[in-house]
């Protein structure tokens, strides 16, 4: 088991600065901050002084060199646009992207696992035939196209929920959170269900198809010879062994939720980082664009070493590995 | 009754009660929405107008825009040019910081060597300026680097801070990015504004409540102003028509029509100071045609690329009606404007193609027109329609449209040959921007926008007269002299004026001005 860990903890390593390195190429071609910092008038002088002061005409390896050291002692500089740590901007931004992910998880489990279960047990009922019809739609709408629909229905025609921020927060130390208040929830319901739509559809498909695998295996066949409830053969052996899938694209998803909020929170001004990161590009952010990034490869790689964990407590075979 | 539709009553219910017992103490609480959000609340530390334009509701400026856009009196009374480099400043008398400071001269003093810092983002506002000194508690002398006709015009943007509040919170000098150094400034404020800053919060909201002991009789009726930034188009639209907001600035062009063809929301328009041009490629090649010589060195197809612009259709398809077509390079409330310039060179294809054949290219030539996407409205479907003109003359042109942040880093580095350019001469709203940034040959702190070698004798000439003439009517006539050089020449390829357009519900009374400023302390709301 240790090995194993410390394996992950190296492969991780290798990922966050492949994934640093990626990004630092790519930053090459968003543009000039020089620009959106100056003023509209300034001249040419100002604009070389403040090049300089960046230091954004060094070499690619030498500026990855400067960000990758001063990124290993936590230190991740300071934003362009506002002039503030990028470290207590993420921080600001990162529970209202977290709250939003979480409730759209659950949903899209709570929501998605019944589903599938349902169509894996009545295959052929109408029900079942209604719900993988309408799931289709969910996964082939874009999330923008989701979101203006439901903010036009639910907050300008039927003015029930609010159309785009996140209601009234409470601080709790540095956290912030919308749990608390009736304005936070409600503020919560359009953005969750427009990010849960898809992961909810993908769930619902997995469990599906798996369930419907399981249950055509022999073991099941035998314990249905044997004579055992239907309910324990369900949910005890099926199930169970349909969920290592699930496990498995939960966590990669919920990587991905963190990644695709990008779109939600633009649509609904969510103030999370997905929203904070849109604007450090079209103001080409250099501090804020890394360190978004480097975040997110963090995110992804705990998320997989941690899923990596939770198979061996279910799948007791990878124990000894 | 459902749990959630009892709950949602509750909520509505709780709503009213709150409206009535807010309507019984006359508060008026204006919640608008903008695409962008304020950067910083530090007035030094950024160069965005819309930043500025926040921190006005704050701070107050030395000498402010009025209603009609001129100069006024603000935080100081009366000035006058002792000195052709020293410019003597009366300052208002008994009033107060938010946080309760009296303002004097020493706050002006440490306000604007505060800018002058090099560390300031925002020091090149205040260019001209060499120092501020202190006479007595309410005389300051600005002392400048030579004679400078604009100093009022940049005063405009210069908010004053208080000295004891910068040095208690040890703010004294600006954030500094290489050092890593943010100080209090940017996330708190203490003005001497007509508003007073409740909470900032980026990306969500920023709350202002009314100075009650402003120094200035108020002409609104607000008692608390919220802010909430909206980056989306399609949601602004929906906060404003759910009632979530009572007022956007701006409001895009395509939903107009919508907003206001409903009962409870009006539109309200005024031409913008943003004149929409094209610029030329001034240097021996062409990047879109390499190894042969420049066309668009010849004024005549430069006149021939102007004769076959449709201007009007732009005007009635692209831009809704709602622009206007211009000839000159300033917009009629700038200073250097003249009504005789402001002809478009009219639509006239066989005229374009004419000139092209008797400058050598009868066939045409190759060009690149380079435009951006998203910083001007419709700039992309301008360009495209363009080229398609173009196109007709025989001009073979290749188009690219890309987004701001890598579109004026392009042409920057001139790598375009025809490139789209807005200008609306803010902040200081006179012509000698347009001279200095646009139109003067690159280099010596001049041309900073002047990316593709126009360079012109005269024009040079005239800018660094009008840098600094202090007989303004001498000035405005030596500005005018320079645009009608610059039409003669068809140096640009002027286009339109952008319209400005706010949405809002009925009940709310604002003024909209030229600059796109919104001025929160001449609302009412009824």
């Amino acid at each position: 088991m240790l090995r194993v860990l410390l394996s992950r903890l190296f492969q991780a390593v290798l990922v966050m600065l492949a994934v640093t390195a990626v990004a630092f190429v790519i930053f090459r071609y968003v543009g000039d901050p020089v620009r959106s910092m100056s003023r509209e008038d300034s001249t040419v002088e100002e604009r070389a002084e403040l090049r300089a002061v960046l230091g954004i005409d060094d070499p690619v390896l030498v500026q990855y060199g400067r960000f990758v050291t001063r990124a290993i002692t936590g230190e991740l500089g300071i934003s362009y646009r506002n002039q503030r740590p990028v470290v207590g901007l993420i921080a600001e931004r990162l529970p209202a992207t977290l709250e939003l992910v979480l409730v759209a998880t659950i949903l899209s489990l709570g929501v998605g696992i019944p589903l599938g279960i349902h169509c894996a047990l009545r295959p052929e009922g109408w029900l079942a035939r209604l719900i993988q019809s309408l799931t289709l739609i969910g996964v082939s709408t874009p999330t923008f196209v989701t979101g203006i629909v439901l903010i036009l229905v639910f907050a300008v025609t039927l003015k029930w929920l609010p159309s785009f921020g996140r209601g009234e927060v409470v601080q709790l130390g540095w956290w912030s959170t919308g749990f608390l208040t009736a304005s936070g929830w409600r503020s919560l319901v359009l953005p969750a269900v427009t990010l849960s739509l898809f992961q909810l559809t993908l769930i619902m498909r997995l469990v599906r198809s798996e369930m419907l695998d399981v249950l055509s295996s022999d073991y099941i066949r035998y314990a249905r010879a044997r004579g055992l409830p239907a309910g324990h053969i369900h949910y005890k052996l099926a199930l169970r062994n349909a969920l290592m899938p699930v496990i498995t694209v939960t966590g990669l998803q919920i990587g991905s939720l963190i990644a695709f909020a990008i779109v939600t929170e633009t649509v609904f001004q969510w103030p999370g980082m997905g929203l904070l990161f849109i604007q450090a590009v079209s103001f080409v952010d250099l501090p804020v664009m890394s360190a978004y990034l480097l975040f997110v490869g963090l995110i992804f790689v705990t998320i997989n070493m941690a899923v990596d964990i939770v198979y061996a407590l279910v799948d007791p075979r990878l124990r000894s590995a | 009754m459902t749990r959630r539709a009892r709950n949602t009553s509750l909520v509505a219910g709780l709503f009213v009660a709150l409206g009535l017992m807010a309507s019984n103490v006359e508060a008026k609480t204006l919640k608008w929405s903008s695409q962008g959000d304020i950067a910083t609340m530090d007035p030094y530390a950024h160069t965005e107008s819309f930043t500025s334009n926040m921190h006005h509701h704050i701070y107050d400026p030395l000498v402010r825009r009025g209603r009609d856009l001129q100069i006024a009196p603000a935080l100081a009374t009366a000035w006058k040019i002792v000195e052709p480099n020293r410019w003597r400043f009366t300052l208002r008398q008994g009033v107060k910081f938010h946080n309760g400071n009296a303002f004097t001269a020493d706050d002006v003093v440490a306000s604007v060597s505060r800018l002058l810092h090099p560390d300031a983002r925002a020091r090149g506002n205040l260019s001209n300026v060499e120092r501020a000194e202190k006479v007595d508690d309410f005389t300051v002398d600005f002392v400048l680097k030579g004679p400078y006709p604009l100093l009022l015009n940049d005063l405009t943007g210069i908010f004053i801070m208080d000295k004891e509040w910068l040095e208690a919170n040890n703010a004294v000098s600006p954030g500094n990015m290489t050092r890593n150094l943010t100080t209090f400034a940017s996330t708190n404020a203490n003005g001497t504004g007509p508003f007073i800053l409740e909470s900032y919060r980026p990306d969500q909201g920023t709350n202002l409540v009314v100075n009650p002991n402003w120094w200035d009789k108020a002409e609104h009726n607000l008692t608390r102003i919220e802010f909430r930034p909206i980056k989306s188009d399609a949601t602004r639209v929906a906060a404003l028509l759910s009632g979530e907001i009572d007022m956007m600035a701006p409001a895009p062009l395509q939903d107009l029509a919508r907003i206001g063809s409903s009962d409870n929301f009006k539109v309200i328009e005024e031409p913008s100071l943003r004149l929409i041009f094209l610029g030329f490629n001034y240097r021996d090649q062409l990047h879109g045609d390499p190894g042969k010589p420049n066309p668009m060195k010849d004024k005549r197809v430069r006149q021939a690329l102007s004769h076959a612009v449709d201007l009007a259709t732009i005007q009635s398809r692209i831009m809704r009606g709602k622009s206007r077509n211009v000839g000159t390079m300033v917009a009629p409330p700038i200073p250097g404007y003249q009504a005789s310039l402001d002809q478009p060179l009219a639509f006239d294809a066989n005229r374009a193609k004419a000139l092209l054949t008797e400058a050598g290219f009868p066939n045409g030539f190759k060009t690149k027109l380079d435009c951006s996407n998203d910083r001007y409205i419709a700039d992309e479907q301008t360009c495209v329609a363009i080229a398609a003109m173009w196109t007709r003359i025989g001009v073979q042109v290749e188009l690219k449209t890309q987004t701001r942040s890598s579109y004026f880093a392009m042409v920057d580095k001139g790598e375009s040959d025809v490139y789209m350019l807005g200008w609306a001469t803010l902040p200081p709203m006179d012509g000698y921007s347009v001279l200095s940034a646009l139109v003067h040959t690159k280099g010596g702190g001049l041309g900073g926008n002047n990316p593709n070698g126009l360079s012109d004798p005269r024009l040079d000439q005239i800018t660094k007269s009008v840098a600094v003439e202090l007989d303004e009517p001498k000035r405005i006539a030596m500005m005018q002299q320079a645009f009608q050089i610059i039409r003669d020449e068809t140096f640009f390829l002027p286009l339109h004026q952008q319209p400005v357009s706010w949405a809002m519900k009925r009940n709310i009374e604002v003024p909209v001005f030229a600059d796109e400023y919104v001025r929160l302390w001449f609302t009412k709301v009824n």
